[in-house]
């Protein structure tokens, strides 16, 4: 539109983007930097599970009161199968029994729905992806924040069944909050890693309720991993309890029941707890930010 | 023109694909799928992978204070080419350079209906990467060009009790309340009744002046000839024609048969 020859004639276009400094649309930034916008956006991340929380019982007439009976309705059923009809609770007294099984199923469901939110939570929200800019781990980070959230709410109801049961709050209650947080470290890099894998193939949101099924079955939710297996080679049980939703489960009971002592727990309880959950953030998020230029795609 | 014209927004023989599951010819049944699965590790059309090629090779170079048209007919791939220029989709092949970050004017994805409109316009806000302190100082401005409060205190009810003008309105406010370096609209100008429309309009005409530049798909040729001194005529994901309005438009009317 120039009546002059303009100085730039003759470059090709990636000479004319560096000359003028401009950058690939929809380049991956480097990891720390990615970190950064993260970092930046946390307002959003908050508020997006907030607003998710929210939104899950606002057409329900006794609306948010669902957040606290939902759980309690959960626990219930679990009580009525395993404790009452098929007597699951060999080498238990009842009052360990009741709580150590409303303990594992509530630590278990924090697990297991940051997963099944996780493999949907690109390909369940391609419109948002394709929308508008923001770093992708925002999403299951958000989602994985919104099962802890409705996790708080389920520790009341845990609460109000301990004391109901004997457990008193005394010191070791204190032992739940670096439990909590390890677990949701765990239970994020687990997030983004299903995030990733579900956003290429969302057919894992038909297969994973099986997955997550048979290793609730062998994570001794509702039954004592080496009272159960006492009579097997003695290397099952010991991987089974080593798994990472044993080691939660196990030490959150340990911190909240007064019959459930340590001499339930595995030995270095503490130190496979925190590598589990390092292993597992550190890893999820390097292999989720490693196609984050690819979600849009679907 | 005395200055060097800057560009903004470069696109480089870009392609789009869209692959698409499931969508062989004629049966979708198991039998179909079990198939598709077992011949995985052949190339993707044997899978029953049908591809998409949405965009085929478009170059162009935008400059700062320019107003782009985008027309087409349906399918054309104006849509793709905004999101591949937002850095939103990524390219099969070729590349797009942008000065800063090209948005796309619309929050609907983000909002959800049954939070309050309140909620949602906080939401919103985070969501486009405003901060906390800029929705604040800008919310009673987006709820009053929404209008939503006109007719009674709307904005603390649940977004699905909304009427869909309403609703529209209220995307509209909050998709139109941050600045944009290189803005992009997607056909999102004639919503509401016709007083809202003439707002959103100004509105648009003073984001324009914002930005550097300005992208605009649209079916609508009095709004293209208004407000964009360039168009880029996509036919079948190719670039079909690039030149000032008035040429580009008189061949699109010749080939619409208008």
């Amino acid at each position: 539109m120039s009546d002059r020859p303009s100085p730039d004639e003759g470059l090709s276009p990636a000479e004319l983007a560096a000359k003028y400094g401009l950058a690939v649309s929809g380049a991956r930034p480097g990891l720390g930097e990615y970190v950064a916008q993260l970092w930046g956006r946390r307002h959003f991340i908050l508020a997006f599970s907030q607003a998710k929380l929210t939104a899950q019982y606002s057409q329900a007439k006794l609306g948010q009161l669902w957040q606290v009976a939902t759980p309690l309705l959960n626990a219930l059923v679990y009580f009525l199968i395993f404790g009452l009809i098929l007597n699951a609770d060999r080498g238990m007294a009842r009052e360990v029994y009741i709580p150590f099984l409303v303990t594992g199923v509530f630590v278990f469901t924090f697990t297991q729905s940051s997963v099944m939110a996780g493999v949907r939570a690109i390909s369940g929200n391609l419109g948002l992806v394709r929308a508008l800019h923001f770093p992708r781990a925002s999403l299951p980070i958000s989602f994985s924040l919104q099962q802890l959230q409705q996790l708080l709410f389920s520790m009341i109801v845990l609460f109000v069944v301990a004391v109901a049961f004997g457990s008193y709050p005394r010191l070791s209650w204190v032992l739940i909050l670096p439990v909590l947080a390890l677990q949701f470290l765990f239970n994020t890099g687990l997030a983004m890693i299903m995030a990733r894998m579900g956003a290429k193939t969302p057919d894992l949101a038909q297969l994973m309720p099986f997955v997550m099924r048979t290793w609730m079955y062998a994570s001794g939710v509702m039954f004592s991993i080496p009272v159960m297996l006492a009579d097997h080679p003695r290397w099952i049980a010991d991987v089974l309890q080593w798994n990472p939703a044993a080691i939660y489960m196990d030490l959150m009971r340990f911190a909240l029941i007064d019959g459930y002592g340590s001499e339930n727990l595995p030995p270095h309880v503490w130190a496979v707890a925190g590598g589990w959950a390092a292993l597992v953030a550190l890893g999820g998020f390097v292999y989720f930010w490693k196609a984050e230029e690819r979600y849009g795609r679907g | 023109m005395a200055e060097a014209r800057i560009p903004t927004v470069i696109a480089d023989e870009l392609h789009i694909v869209y692959r698409v599951n499931g969508a062989k010819t004629g049966k979708g049944s198991a039998t179909a799928a079990l198939s598709r699965i077992l011949r995985r590790g052949s190339d993707d059309t044997a899978r029953g992978v049908r591809k998409v090629h949405a965009v085929r090779g478009v170059s162009f170079t935008a400059y700062r204070g320019e107003a782009i048209g985008l027309i087409g007919s349906n399918g054309s791939g104006k849509s793709t080419l905004l999101r591949a220029v937002a850095g939103l989709l990524p390219a099969e092949s070729g590349k797009v350079y942008t000065d800063g970050q090209p948005s796309l004017l619309g929050v609907n994805a983000a909002l959800m209906n049954d939070l309050t409109g309140e909620r949602n316009v906080i939401l919103g806000g985070l969501a486009m990467g405003m901060s906390r302190e800029q929705i604040k100082e800008r919310y009673q401005g987006i709820v009053d060009f929404s209008g939503i409060n006109e007719k009674g205190d709307f904005i603390t009810l649940p977004m699905r009790t909304y009427s869909s003008g309403m609703a529209a309105r209220l995307r509209f406010s909050i998709a139109a309340a941050k600045d944009h370096d290189v803005l992009m609209i997607d056909e999102a100008l004639a919503t509401g009744d016709r007083k809202f429309q003439k707002r959103s309009e100004a509105r648009i005409r003073e984001l324009r002046k914002e930005a550097g530049t300005v992208f605009l798909v649209s079916h609508n040729n009095k709004s293209i000839r208004d407000t964009c001194d360039r168009v880029l005529w996509l036919e079948r994901g190719e670039l079909r024609m690039d030149g000032p309005t008035e040429d580009v438009l008189k061949e699109y009317e010749k080939f619409t048969g208008k």
